[in-house]
């Protein structure tokens, strides 16, 4: 009688919480990071052992291809040497444009490396934990970067740990544009290993291999973040792979940036 | 009334947390991310199995509660609504504990087929709970392949469980 009770009353419950943890219940957000900050350094110590493991697997594959590996470094070594002295001209160029044209310069990133602790074990969310927080100096909305672009931005930041929204999940828009054409459009997740394009102007023509990169819209992202590349055009959907490896997902930089704030410039103009 | 020594008593106490424990753990290793290829996505479904095994042959060591508690720990961890997990592994245990007579003293077989039936019953239900909550239908895929990859690895896990629920003979 009295586990029926109790088995009726836990029902009730998870349902109320469900409710309320749709309609943003501040009771509800609150329970949820203080079972974040208890559980994370939980997560922190666990993941350690599957870091150590992998990397071990890594450098035994990476023993049993060292020649090749070095063969394919140098080629890439020659061709990003000439990348180098191709950026570094345009840098040169660039820099004397600018100032031609006095435009104001980019605001300065910084970056916080974190580890990753945790990914979402549930097939309904794509979102990473890493073991940095607000005492990093993270706040919600900053972009999660790799080596490869951009992988997700922050959601939840708590003290020592925070979570990553995933491009690909569910609920991620971001605000893209198209290298090239600059057409400019939303990528949007659905829990599937790629996103689709929408929002995109009906004149706009892709092919497979056009590059994706933020577009700084929506005060989010920095602009020119490279995204992913246009995969498929099939029956309407402009689908869009990412990147960023997310199966091998260890590390993300998050980047602390600062955007140009409207009343800043008018300051300036005033002066 | 006999006298317990206070070392079995400590014992005996440390001994029935085990159940909780494990639950715990399958939780914790769910979101440990393993980097394996094609998985990152998609981990088995550890803490139903946990649930389900209790629930049968130690339900006496697994309160409801704490199979709510620990589905809240796993609503948090996975990002996901808070409460879910909690809704499913609570009914899980719900069944478990009133059909657990039908699983006792039978072959391993009846004990496998019912934890299918009622994976694809707690999949199902959280695929059609999530898909309101986002008022969205989900891509099914991932829910399908947690399912079958939830069913195919239980004999395994649940061999590490009785390893334990050997030396809770005693409790």
């Amino acid at each position: 009688m009295v586990q029926r009770f109790a088995f009726v009353l836990l029902i009730g419950a998870a349902l109320t919480m469900l409710v309320l943890s749709k309609t943003g219940n501040l009771g509800i957000e609150r329970l949820r990071s203080v079972i974040f900050e208890v559980a994370t350094p939980v997560l922190e110590v666990l993941s350690q052992p599957a870091v150590v493991a992998n990397r071990a697997v890594d450098e035994i594959k990476e023993l049993f291809f060292l020649r090749d590996e070095n063969i394919r470094l140098r080629d890439e070594n020659e061709r990003l040497r000439q990348w180098h002295n191709v950026a570094q001209n345009l840098e040169q160029e660039n820099a004397v444009f600018r100032s031609q044209v006095s435009a104001r310069s980019e605001p300065q990133n910084y970056f916080v490396s974190a580890r990753v602790i945790g990914d979402a074990g549930g097939p309904f969310i794509r979102t990473a934990l890493v073991n940095a927080g607000a005492k990093d100096g993270l706040v919600t909305g900053l972009a999660a970067v790799t080596s490869r672009g951009l992988a997700g931005r922050v959601i939840e930041a708590g003290r020592r740990a925070s979570r990553i929204l995933l491009l690909t999940d569910l609920n991620s828009r971001v605000p893209v544009v198209i290298e090239g054409s600059r057409y400019r459009a939303v990528l949007e997740g659905d829990n599937s290993d790629t996103m689709h394009l929408n929002f995109l102007a009906a004149a706009a023509k892709l092919s497979a291999g056009d590059r994706v990169v933020t577009s700084g819209h929506g005060g989010v992202f920095p602009p020119g973040l490279p995204v992913g590349v246009v995969s498929s055009t099939r029956n309407g959907t402009l689908r869009v792979q990412p990147f960023v490896d997310y199966d091998r997902l260890e590390y993300v930089r998050i980047i602390r940036y600062d955007f140009p704030q409207p009343d800043e410039g008018l300051k300036g103009a005033r002066q | 009334m006999t006298q317990v020594p206070v070392g079995v008593f400590l014992i005996q106490t440390l001994r029935a947390t085990i159940p909780g424990l494990t639950l715990l753990l399958c939780i914790f290793v769910a979101s440990v991310p393993m980097g394996l290829p094609y998985l990152s996505d998609v981990t088995p479904f550890l803490s139903l199995m946990a649930v389900y095994y209790w629930s049968i042959y130690r339900p006496d060591l697994i309160p409801a509660v704490v199979v709510f508690l620990a589905g809240l720990l796993q609503d948090v961890l996975t990002g996901g609504p808070v409460g879910l997990l909690a809704l499913v592994l609570v009914l899980v245990h719900g069944i478990g504990v009133s059909q657990r007579g039908v699983f006792l003293g039978k072959s391993f077989q009846v004990e496998w087929w019912g934890f299918g039936l009622v994976t694809v019953g707690a999949i199902l239900f959280a695929w059609i709970a999530a898909s309101i909550y986002f008022t969205t239908l989900i891509d099914s895929r991932a829910f399908l392949v947690q399912g079958m990859l939830t069913i195919a690895i239980y004999p395994l896990v649940t061999r590490l469980f009785s390893f334990a629920a050997r030396g809770l003979r005693t409790v």
